[in-house]
Order: C-alpha cells, then structure tokens, then sequence
C-alpha cells in the first residue's frame, strides 16, 4: 500500500517539476509548481513528517503560491510577449537548451553516485523504528520542543531573517517619487506615520499631488492613473 | 519504500530545478525553479532524517522553507520593482549590472 502511494506521489512530483520547467505560460508553471508541493507533502508524510508536511502545505502551497499568482496576474502579460519575441533567436535558444540539458544530465548522474555510491547500508532500509504516539519523531511536540531546546538560535536567525526580509521587501516594493512637495497639513498622525516611507496607508490612497503641477509630475509617473480620474 | 527511492526523487526534482534556472529567461520561472532545487534538498534532509529515526534534518528543512519564503519575498519585490520602471522581464536583457 506505501508502495502505491509513494509512486502516485512521485510521479506527481516529477510531473509537476517538468511542468514548471517545460510550460511557456509562467501562470501554468505556478499551478504545476502546486501540484509538485502538494505531492512532495504525501511523500514527508510517507517519511513521517507530520508536521513538515503540514507546513509544506498551509505555508507553501497555500501562502507562497498565492504570492506567486498575484505577482504573476499582475506582470504576467509582458513576460510572456516577451518569451514570444525570443523564440525568434531560436538557434541561440536551442544550443542553450542542449547545454542546459547536459548540465542537468550530469548534474543527475553525479548526485545518484553521491547518493547511491555511498555505500551506506542503512539506505535500503525502510528507517529507524517508529511507533505511533503524541510524542513520537515528526509530530507537532516533538519538533515544537526541538525548535525551542536544542535548535533555539536557528530559530531566532529564521525569524530575524523573516523580519529583514519583510523589511526589504517593503523598501522594494513602495512607490517611488517619495514625499509630494504641496503637501502642507500635517497632522499628529504622521509623527506615528511619516510621509513618504512606504506605509500601506501611502500605498493605497496613492498620495498624488493635487495641484497643477503636480499633477503634471504624476502624469509623467503614472499616465494610466491620471487618465482614469 | 526504502530510503533510496526517496533519494532518486530528490536528485531528479533538483536536477530538473538546475535546468530550468539554466534554460528559462523569465526571472519568475527562474524562482519558481529555485524552489525546485530547496524542495529536491528539502525531500533529501527528510528522508536521511527518518532514516537515522532522528528530528534534525525536519528543523533543517523548516529553515530551508523559511529561508525560501524570504528569498520569494524579496525576488517578486525586486520583479515588482522592475516592472514599475518599464525595464524588460528577461534576465537576459537587465544588464545594469554587468560589470
């Protein structure tokens, strides 16, 4: 039974990694990156990784594939005119290919001696022992009490890491043009919320100017949004 | 199944992530293939994990994921980015910074 439900879930792995690399519309290699997620999850839970399964599937596929589809809705279009417009060079194209594939193909075959040369006889067993339990290898206790005994400062470096990169991501993703000139009230908010860093206040209501040059600046930096009003 | 057949999963998942980082032009792709790669050494800590019946290599791959999910954040901030200037999605034609 193990058996068939492992190859089901490799064959979904494998599959939806050729998607994501051979499919031309980048909306359809995200949907084929979520099915590989999901299937690579059974296999964590063929493994007993209840909870890392768990995980690969609330926060991968479920958040970080969500990221994925709003970023690829919103640039999408343009990304695959272009794909389309370098399918002219194909000769260039079609050497890179070649040489990707023999990389690939190398890369595969040194990694199965890595993996399978290594002589170690506990690779064709099944595993160490393991008895179901509250607290056994894999559930959420086991590796909660990990997380926060022995492997407590890598957890604090991956939510610092989170932090920064949250960070970052905000620095990058603000509008540029940064504080409008015209603005003259200031309220208490701002000693809170100050003008031009990229709060998600600032991001929604835009913060055009209003006045006539102003709006010139802004139909310079956004004409779609001025011809809208 | 024993511990090997995991093993060939994983290497093919990265072998396949290589090529697509190699063979795609579209920085998108590129990071949907970089994930690839984590999920292939991902599969990998698992399965050495249950084989020596032993936690660590699930803690590794909880960080690999978080690591993952930070490299996504600031990859799609930087395509936002990008698209907001006009500048092309192809990694082969932002050569601002080539040396």
């Amino acid at each position: 039974m193990s058996a068939v439900i492992f190859f089901i879930a490799a064959i979904g792995v494998i599959a939806g990694a050729i998607g994501v690399v051979m499919v031309r519309d980048p909306f359809y290699s995200v949907l084929a990156l979520v099915c590989h997620l999901v299937s690579l999850a059974v296999l964590f839970l063929l493994l007993r990784a209840e909870f890392v399964a768990a995980v690969q599937v609330v926060v991968y596929a479920g958040a970080v594939m969500v990221l994925y589809v709003f970023v690829v809705a919103y640039v999408g279009e343009e990304a695959a005119t272009i794909g389309d417009r370098l399918r002219g060079a194909s000769s260039a194209v079609a050497r890179t290919r070649t040489l990707a594939v023999l990389v690939g193909g190398s890369l595969l075959a040194e990694l199965l001696v890595a993996l399978l040369g290594t002589g170690l006889k506990a690779i064709d067993s099944y595993g160490a022992p393991y008895q179901p339990g509250p607290k056994t290898f894999g559930t959420t206790a086991y590796i909660g009490e990990l997380l926060l005994t022995r492997f407590l400062i890598a957890f604090e470096i991956a939510s610092f890491l989170l932090l920064v990169a949250a960070v970052g991501a905000v620095v990058l993703a603000r509008r540029r043009g940064g504080i409008d000139e015209p603005e003259t009230h200031i309220s208490p908010l701002h000693i809170f919320r100050p003008l031009g860093t990229g709060t998600m206040a600032e991001g929604v209501d835009g913060r055009l100017p209003t006045t006539e040059a102003g709006a010139g600046i802004a139909a310079e930096r956004e004409p779609e949004a001025v011809e809208a009003r | 199944m024993s511990i090997a057949w995991y093993l060939v999963v994983s290497a093919i998942v990265f072998a396949l992530g290589a090529v697509g980082v190699v063979t795609r032009r579209n920085p998108l792709v590129m990071l949907l293939c970089l994930e690839l790669m984590l999920n292939g050494a991902n599969l990998a800590l698992i399965a050495f994990s249950r084989m020596w019946g032993n936690g660590d290599g699930q803690i590794f791959a909880i960080v690999v994921m978080t690591v993952a999910a930070c490299e996504v954040c600031i990859g799609l901030g930087m395509i936002v980015a990008i698209y907001r200037q006009r500048l092309p999605i192809d990694a082969d034609e932002l050569r601002e910074l080539h040396g």
